[in-house]
């Protein structure tokens, strides 16, 4: 099977408190979000996409008319009709001999992304491409949702042979009507504790079983795994359900610092946990998107890794904890004139 | 306004900061130009495409209090003349940075921001009505903030 090659990820530098938020309206519903990573007024999907594959493509050495394909998953495309892909493509430098798409199933959408990447790679169609999972992440305010949702973007650059091998992928839906927003509403809806048991539960844990039962893999095989992360209880139970350890859910799981990132939340975990990883290593991710289902990837850290991170440490690109540590911490007004809530 | 079709062809330049370079006098223009105000007439058909690092330096800057329309959300804001590493000088926005972290020679390099919305900006509703088109555009980061 196809291979990541490089990846890139991106955090905006501004977050706001979880305390601030429950100053403001006098009622706490935190769930396990200490910060939320913001972004500035100028930055969106289109943008946070866009660095996050800088840092991907500047990573390696390749002759970007090889990059054939470019996925972009996520639940903020800034346009409704016109694909975010396209200004991100010609950011990049890799039109027009491109396939391209932007993907839409919620917080999914971008390790689907790289499943579509990994086929095409392995058909023989390409010989390489660009999955993106990027958000900023929408919320209604005094709302659960408004002290969990984050911002940022991961790229990974799918090809033949790379750093981190992918032994297998599988996807699980069904249709399940746990959160949605409709055309034209700015913030999703969402159905309460029916997000749990019915939807992230089921789709996560039938998913890597799916996987592991295939592949013959138990959760002691895996140095790290990565959930999708709505929250911090829920990766912290469903990992604990599938036999995973805390040690190996801790380097991904980053939403006590940045929050759920939607598309990009489970794939910057990922970026983390691959930061961490040496030579052998197995690492499980599984995503979630909400209407329902999960993408399971087992994938396997090569020797090449080594190299990869010289490389770009050398060159100065930043990794997913250099984007974690450096923040500028907003007050609510500032956080809320960043995200367009007032009129002017 | 600006149309569509402007934004359509200034997007390599604006987006990833492709500029040209005179084959006879080996200086470096960004914006590309369509021939070299030093050479003119024998620099005609000997203009080259270059790819720009986005890597420069700080030469002056600004602090504006009373922003242009569509930039209320960023307001203050730093505007900043930028020596590219290849030569050219651009005005652009320096993003990122807190007020105290700039500083004249600041090493800075490009990002991919919003420069503006048509009929005023703010997608979530802020300052804007939401239904133009959005430009893209580079601006600069502190080397190291990206
Ligand atoms: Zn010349």
């Amino acid at each position: 099977m196809a291979s990541i090659v490089s990846y890139g990820s991106y955090i905006p530098r501004f977050r706001v408190e979880g305390g601030e938020i429950s100053r403001v309206w006098g009622r706490d519903l935190r769930v396990g979000v200490m910060t939320k990573a913001i972004p500035g007024p100028d930055e969106d999907t289109i943008t946070m996409a866009t660095e996050s594959a800088r840092n991907c493509l500047r990573s390696v050495d390749l002759d970007l008319g090889k990059v054939r394909a470019l996925y972009i998953g996520s639940e903020s495309h800034p346009y409704a009709v016109k694909p975010s892909g396209t200004v991100v493509a010609e950011a990049l430098g890799i039109t027009p001999d491109l396939y391209m798409a932007d993907l839409e199933f919620a917080c999914k959408a971008g390790s689907t992304a790289i499943i579509i990447c990994s086929s095409q790679v392995d058909s023989g169609l390409i010989e390489y491409g660009l999955a993106i999972g990027a958000d900023k992440a929408q919320s209604s305010t005094v709302d659960e949702l408004e002290f969990a949702t984050g911002s940022g973007a991961a790229s990974f650059l799918i090809g033949k042979k790379g750093i981190v091998d992918i032994e297998s992928m599988k996807s699980y839906t069904t249709d399940t009507p746990d959160f949605w927003r409709r055309d034209v509403q700015k913030y999703p809806s969402h159905g309460g504790r029916f997000t749990g048991e019915p939807a992230y539960f089921r789709h996560v844990t039938e998913c890597a079983e799916l996987l592991m039962s295939t592949m013959g893999t138990e959760a002691k095989d895996f140095k790290y795994a990565v959930f999708h992360q709505p929250n911090l209880k829920f990766p912290s139970s469903v990992g604990k359900k599938l036999g995973f350890k805390e040690e190996q859910l801790r380097p991904g799981l980053l939403v006590p610092e940045i929050g759920n990132a939607y598309a990009a939340s489970s794939l910057l975990g990922l970026t983390a946990a691959l930061d961490a990883s040496e030579p052998g290593d197995r690492v499980l991710l599984v995503s979630y998107g909400s209407g329902a289902g999960s993408d399971a990837f087992q994938l396997y850290v090569n020797d090449e890794i080594v190299k990869f991170r010289e490389v770009k440490n050398s060159r100065g690109i930043r990794n997913t904890s250099s984007y974690i540590e450096e923040k500028e911490v907003l007050d609510y007004s500032i956080y809320a004139k960043y995200s367009g809530r007032y009129r002017i | 306004m600006v149309g569509p079709s402007r934004i359509w062809r200034e997007a390599p330049s604006r987006y990833r900061f492709l500029g040209n370079r005179c084959t006879v006098c080996e200086e470096v223009y960004f914006p590309p130009r369509q021939i070299c105000p030093k050479c003119r007439r024998a620099s005609i058909g000997r203009m080259e495409p270059i790819q720009l690092s986005g890597n420069g330096e700080v030469v002056t800057y600004t602090v504006v209090y009373d922003p242009a329309v569509g930039h209320e959300l960023l307001t203050p804001y730093i505007l900043a003349i930028v020596k590219l590493d290849e030569g050219p000088r651009v005005t652009s926005q320096i993003v990122g940075a807190g007020l105290s972290e700039i500083m004249i020679g600041s090493r800075v390099k490009t990002v991919l921001r919003k420069l503006r919305e048509e009929k005023g900006g703010g997608e979530d509703g802020g300052s804007g009505d939401g239904s133009g088109v959005i430009t893209y555009g580079y601006k600069f980061v502190l080397d190291g903030q990206s």
